[in-house]
C-alpha cells in the first residue's frame, strides 16, 4: 500500500469511531430512536476487508453496519442522517441504524435478521457467477449468526454451487450477551465451514494491516474461480451489544484488558513505527475527523424528516 | 385457441420467458433432472442446461435468499418451492426480505422475483401438506400474490409476473395442473391487478379464485337448474388487488350488481380471507 492508502485507512477507522461516540450521544439525548448497535473495537475488520476489494465487489452485512457504511463510502452525513431517520439519510430514513444500504457503491446492506443476510449473499455471488463477472461477495456476520439454519444452508449452497463468496464472521465472544462458548457447539467458528468443506482461516481482527492480508488472499483464491472462503476474524466489541446493555455477562477487567488491544491504536502504533507517518499527520487527521463528524451531526440535525408520503412510496417497482 | 392443461399454460409461460430472456432462469427442489415434481418443468434441463435449470438442495431458506439476491442483481429468477406448505421454512425471507427490502432502503433495492409454488388440499396429505394459505402472504405489502383459475390466466399472468419488477408469489392449486382450457396461440399476457368477472349473473355473487372457480362454476350450473342466475368474480390475483381490479367491477352498470358485489367482497375481507380488498370496497 501507497503512504496515501494508509492514512485513508486511518482516516476511516477513526471517522467510524467518532461518528458512533457522537450517536451515541444523540441516542442518549433521545434523538435516535430504535436500537443503535456499536461497531467501536472491531474497526479493523471491515476496514481492512473493504479497502480490499474491487469496485465489482459486493458487500453485506448485518445490523452493526455504521463502520462498514463508511468503509463502503457512504458519508458521515448520509450515515448520521439515517440514524437520526431524516429524509436526506442514505435509506432516506426508512431503514435506520440497521439498514444502511448504497447500491451505487455495490454495498448492499445493513439486515437486521441474524443470519438471514447469508442466503442473499449467496444469491448476490450467484448473480455474478451466472453472468460471468469475476466479482466477489464479501458476506459478513457475528458470531452468533453461526447457531442459525440460515448459515448452514447458505453455506452448504455456497460450496454445492462454487459460489464466489468470502464469509468473515466477526467472532467478538459473545452473541448479544451469550458467550461462543455457552452457544456454539465449536467455540473456534472457522471449524463449522469444515463441515461444508469450505477452506477456512483464523486471523486478528484487532491488527488491521492482518485483516487487509487477509483479504487481499482470501479475495484473490476466490476470484480465481476457487469457490467460497470462510474467514474468522477475532475481535472485541468495547461497548454493549446495542444501547442500553447493562453488561452483566461479562467483567470490566475484560473490556479493559481487551481495550489495550485498541485496533485504532495498534494501526496507529505500527504507521508510526514503521515511519510510514508521523504523529502530527496522524493528529491532524483526528482533528480533521472531528470537524466531519461535527458537520455530519449538524447535517443530520437540520435535515427534514420524511414526509408523510413516504408511508407509501418503494412499496411497489410496478 | 389451443385447448391445453394448465401444466402445459404454466410450462409454456416459462420457456417462452426463458427463451425471450437470458436472465430469467429457474431454481428449486427437482426442477431440473427430475423435471419438476409435477412435471412442470419437463424438458427444461435438456433444452436450457444446468446454468439456467438449478436444482437446489432441500432448502427453502436457502432457495428464497439466493433467488433475492440474484433479483439483486438483475437477474429474473423463478424459484419454486414444492409446495406451498414449505414456504414456511422460508417464511422470512418471502415476508421479511422480499417483500421489505425494496422499502427499507428507500427504494434502491428492485426484486424482480417469482416464486412458483403448488398449494391447496384434497389429496389425503395430511394437516401439513393440505392446506390455502394464500391470504397470509396478502397480508405483507410489497408482496403481489397471483393465484390463476384457468390455463388461460396462468399463462398470460406468469409471463406477466416473470416481467414484473416485484416479488410474486405465484400459487398454483395441485389438483388443477390437469385441467383442460382454451388458450391463445398468440402471444399475450395478463395484468397482474384485474380480477374478472368469470361469468354474468343478475341474482347472487359468488366472489371466488383457483380451485374455488372450478367448483363455483358447478354451483352456477346447479343454481341456473332452479332459476337463480350466479354471477362469478373471479379475482385471480388478490394483493395488491384492492389499488384497481375491485371498484371497476363494483361500479359496473348492472342492477345491484355494484352493491352485491360490495357486500361479497366485504364478506371476504371480514372472513380474513383476502385481507388487501379493503382497498376497493
Amino acid at each position: 500500500m501507497e503512504k496515501e492508502e494508509y492514512l485513508d485507512l486511518y482516516h476511516q477507522m477513526v471517522l467510524i469511531r467518532r461518528v458512533e461516540e457522537r450517536a451515541a450521544e444523540l441516542y442518549q439525548q433521545g434523538k435516535i430512536g430504535g436500537f443503535l448497535h456499536l461497531y467501536i473495537g472491531q474497526e479493523a475488520v471491515s476496514t481492512g476487508l473493504i479497502s480490499a476489494r474491487k469496485s465489482q465487489d459486493r458487500i453485506i452485512t448485518a445490523y452493526r453496519d455504521h463502520g462498514v457504511a463508511i468503509n463502503a463510502g457512504i458519508s458521515a452525513k448520509s450515515v448520521m442522517a439515517e440514524l437520526l431517520g431524516k429524509a436526506t439519510g442514505i435509506s432516506k430514513g426508512k431503514g435506520g441504524s440497521m439498514h444502511m444500504a448504497d447500491v451505487e457503491k455495490n454495498y448492499w446492506g445493513g439486515h437486521a435478521v441474524v443470519g438471514a443476510h447469508l442466503p442473499i449473499a449467496a444469491g448476490l455471488a450467484l448473480g455474478d457467477q451466472y453472468q460471468s463477472t469475476d466479482g466477489v461477495t464479501i458476506c459478513m456476520f457475528g458470531d452468533g449468526a453461526t447457531n442459525i439454519g440460515f448459515f448452514h444452508e447458505a453455506l452448504n449452497l455456497s460450496k454445492v454451487w462454487q459460489l464466489p463468496v468470502l464469509w468473515v464472521t466477526e467472532n467478538n465472544k459473545y452473541g448479544m450477551g451469550t458467550t461462543v462458548e455457552r452457544a456454539s457447539a465449536v467455540s473456534e467458528i472457522r471449524q463449522k465451514a469444515e463441515g461444508y468443506g469450505i477452506p477456512n482461516a483464523r486471523v486478528d481482527g484487532m491488527d488491521l494491516v492482518a485483516v487487509r492480508a487477509a483479504a487481499d488472499e482470501h479475495l484473490e483464491y476466490i476470484r480465481s474461480g476457487n469457490g467460497p472462503f470462510f474467514l474468522e476474524a477475532v475481535t472485541y466489541r468495547f461497548r454493549g451489544h446495542s444501547m442500553g446493555d447493562p453488561e452483566r455477562y461479562r467483567e470490566k477487567d475484560e473490556i479493559e484488558k481487551w481495550k489495550e488491544e485498541d485496533p485504532i491504536g495498534i494501526f496507529r502504533t505500527y504507521l508510526v513505527g514503521e515511519k510510514i507517518a508521523v504523529v502530527a499527520e496522524l493528529d491532524a487527521i483526528e482533528q480533521q475527523v472531528e470537524e466531519e463528524t461535527q458537520e455530519a451531526v449538524e447535517y443530520a440535525e437540520s435535515s427534514p424528516e420524511p414526509g408523510a408520503e413516504q408511508l407509501f412510496e418503494h412499496i411497489y417497482a410496478d | 385457441m389451443a385447448r391445453i392443461t394448465m401444466r402445459e399454460a404454466i410450462s409454456q409461460a416459462l420457456w417462452e420467458e426463458m427463451e425471450r430472456d437470458e436472465k430469467v432462469f429457474i431454481m428449486g427442489e427437482e426442477v431440473g433432472v427430475w423435471g419438476g415434481t409435477y412435471a412442470v418443468t419437463k424438458g427444461f434441463y435438456d433444452h436450457f442446461g444446468a446454468r439456467r435449470v438449478k436444482d437446489t438442495p432441500i432448502s427453502e431458506s436457502a432457495i428464497i435468499g439466493a433467488a433475492i439476491g440474484a433479483a439483486l442483481t438483475g437477474l429474473r429468477p423463478v424459484a419454486e418451492l414444492m409446495t406451498i406448505n414449505f414456504a414456511f421454512a422460508a417464511m422470512d425471507h418471502i415476508v421479511n426480505e422480499a417483500a421489505k427490502l425494496r422499502y427499507m432502503f428507500g427504494g434502491q433495492f428492485t426484486i424482480p422475483l417469482v416464486i412458483r409454488t403448488p398449494g391447496g388440499g384434497g389429496r389425503q396429505l395430511g394437516a401439513t401438506h393440505s392446506q390455502t394459505p394464500d391470504a397470509i402472504f396478502a397480508h405483507f405489502p410489497g408482496l403481489k400474490v397471483v393465484a390463476p383459475g384457468t390455463p388461460e390466466d396462468a399463462k398470460g399472468m406468469l409471463k406477466s409476473a416473470i416481467r414484473s419488477d416485484d416479488p410474486i408469489m405465484f400459487i398454483e392449486h395441485a389438483t388443477l395442473y390437469q385441467v383442460r382450457g382454451e388458450v391463445p396461440e398468440e402471444e399475450y399476457t395478463l395484468p397482474l391487478d384485474k380480477a374478472r368477472i368469470h361469468r354474468p349473473g343478475s341474482d347472487v355473487t359468488l366472489v371466488t379464485y383457483s380451485k374455488m372457480l372450478e367448483l363455483s362454476v358447478k354451483a352456477a350450473d346447479q343454481l341456473a337448474k332452479e332459476g337463480i342466475e350466479a354471477e362469478i368474480v373471479d379475482l385471480r390475483c388478490f394483493a395488491p388487488t384492492g389499488y384497481g381490479a375491485c371498484p371497476g367491477i363494483i361500479q359496473e352498470n348492472q342492477p345491484g350488481g355494484g352493491g352485491r358485489r360490495g357486500l361479497a367482497l366485504l364478506w371476504c375481507w371480514i372472513g380474513g380471507r383476502l385481507p388487501n380488498l379493503r382497498g376497493c370496497i
